[in-house]
This record gives structure tokens, sequence and C-alpha cells, in this order.
């Protein structure tokens, strides 16, 4: 099956019907590996037991910024291709990669809270990241707002990839500015800093999320090409009805 | 998790993990709520004579 096969709707809802119990079954095993993990790590010697919302804090910011990235390729095939397949990927993906983003927003807050002292401050990482959580909800609603899919799609297209300016501003903004946020520990020049007894179980928990999110996205594009075929079956109906009655 | 060995600080971490577990679920239900509902609709527009142009069924997956 080659690339451009995927392409095709149809066959793609072949290929997601497949594809969906056996990713829904790997991230089902990967949380469980991951759980145990975090739950078996040991306390640190500064954050005591409060590490643990790192493993589920850090695997939803990375996929609060990846996910805008698979939406950045798919506006490309909008723009570039017109492919209705990547308004699809894109739509679908929205809501997914805001809930990571609430998540990572929220866990951050309540890791803060015990760490810093405060649920929230106004620095460089935690606003540009609340700006792509509003830029999420933007999305959303435009999606929502224009009925013509194709035009909503374009202009999706263009915001999706005005956003992904945020992208490298979030990603770096813990070295350009003096931030109460920690610098990077993980995705680093030189390597992780991070003790294997934390790292294994965040890199287990970052591609049990990372599954996740596949998993969510292939079954949000299917339902997503199923409301696309409802709305072609409705005009087709209406346009029948219309030649009934003249 | 046993919430005895998590600290002072346990009602954070609880709260944290309870919260992913809540939203994540809530995706889950919502897509899957969402995929019965467009399934349904494409039944019962076909059902009424309603045919997409390639005259195939609307709900193939195959």
């Amino acid at each position: 099956m080659t690339l451009i096969d995927l392409a095709n709707p149809t066959r793609f809802l072949s290929l997601a019907s497949r594809a969906l119990p056996w990713l829904a079954g790997a991230t089902t095993i990967l949380l469980a590996i991951g759980l145990y993990q975090s739950a078996m790590a040991p306390d640190d010697y500064q954050q005591g037991a409060t590490v643990k919302i790192m493993f589920i804090h850090v695997p939803n910011a990375w996929l609060s910024m990846f996910v805008w990235g698979v939406m950045s390729v798919a506006a490309l095939g909008t723009l570039v291709w017109r492919h209705p397949l990547a308004d699809v990927a894109s739509k679908a993906a929205a809501p997914i990669g805001a809930a990571f983003t609430f998540l990572a927003l929220v866990t951050g807050s309540l890791w803060g809270r015990p760490m810093w002292g405060t649920y929230w401050e106004w620095d460089a990482r935690l606003t540009s990241v609340l700006i792509l959580f509003l830029m999420y909800l933007g999305l959303i609603a435009l999606w929502r707002a224009v009925e013509d899919q194709s035009r909503a799609a374009r202009a999706a297209a263009i915001l999706t990839l005005v956003g992904a300016i945020n992208l490298p501003i979030i990603k770096f903004s813990v070295d350009w500015w003096n931030t109460l946020h920690q610098p990077a520990s993980v995705m680093r020049l030189g390597g992780p800093t991070l003790d294997r007894a934390f790292l294994i179980p965040l890199l287990v928990m970052a591609v049990a999320f990372s599954f996740l999110f596949v998993t969510l996205h292939l079954a949000a594009m299917r339902n997503e090409i199923l409301r696309r075929r409802v709305r072609t079956l409705q005009m087709i109906q209406v346009a029948q009805s219309g030649r009934r009655s003249a | 998790m046993n919430a005895m060995s998590l600290g002072p600080y346990a009602i954070f971490i609880v709260t944290s993990y309870m919260l992913v577990a809540a939203i994540v679920a809530m995706l889950i239900a919502w897509i899957a709520i969402d995929y019965r509902r467009q399934k349904r609709r494409l039944h019962e527009l076909e059902a009424g004579g309603v045919q997409r142009r390639s005259g195939r069924s609307a709900t193939e997956l195959k």
C-alpha cells in the first residue's frame, strides 16, 4: 500500500478500522507499564513524591506541541495539495491537542504550587503554553464558525502555520528568558540530565501518550470522514426531494 | 499507588492523575459516542433510499 492509497478516504477508513484495535491494545499495555513504573519510581531528593507529577505533565506538554506540529504538516497538505484528508487530519487533531495542552497547564500548575509556592506565574514558558491553548480553542471555534468546510480548512491551515511560530518560542523560552520553569532536562544538547530511575518511566509514559494520541486521532479522523459523508448524503436527499416536488 | 507514601503533597499528585484519567476518559467517550452517532445517521439516510454517487455504502469500511 502506497502513501497515495492512504490518501483515499475509503482506503483510510479500511486501514484505520484494522489498525485501531491494535493501537488501543498497545496504548493500554504501555500505559499500564508506565503507570506501574511511575508508581514505583523513587522520591526525588528535593521534590519528594511530587516528582510523580512529571510522568504525566511532561508527556502532555510534549504532545501539546507535537499535535500542533502534526496539524502544521496537515496545513501544508491543505494549502499546497488541497487534499481533503489533510483537512480531516487537522480538524480531528485540534480538540485532542487542546485536551493535552489543558492537562499540561493544569498538572504543571498542580506541580508548581508545592514546588514554587504558586499555581501560576506569568513567565515565558507558562504564558506561551497558555497562548498555545488559546490558539487551539480559536482553531476549534473557526472550524465550527465557517459553514463551507473547504474555506474553513484554508483559514484554519493559515492560522495553524502562523501559530507554529509559537512552537520554538515555547521550546526555547526557558533558555531565552529568565523563567521560573526549569530548563530542558531530557531533550537537550549533551543528553538528558535526569537519573535513569526517572528517565525510563518518563520515556515509557511519553511513548504511551504518543500511542494514545495516534489512536484517538485515527478514530477522530474516521468520525470526521463519516460526518462528511452524512453531510453529502443530506445534500443529495435535499436535491432529490427538490426534484420530486418540482 | 499508595496515597500513604506520597507525603504531604499527596493531594496535588492524586488530583493530577485523577484529572488526566478523567479528561482522557472523556476524550475516548466523546469519540466513541460520535462514531456511533455518525454511523446511525448514515444507516438512517441509506434506509431512506439516499445513496452515494458511487453507489457504495457510506458506512463501508472495507
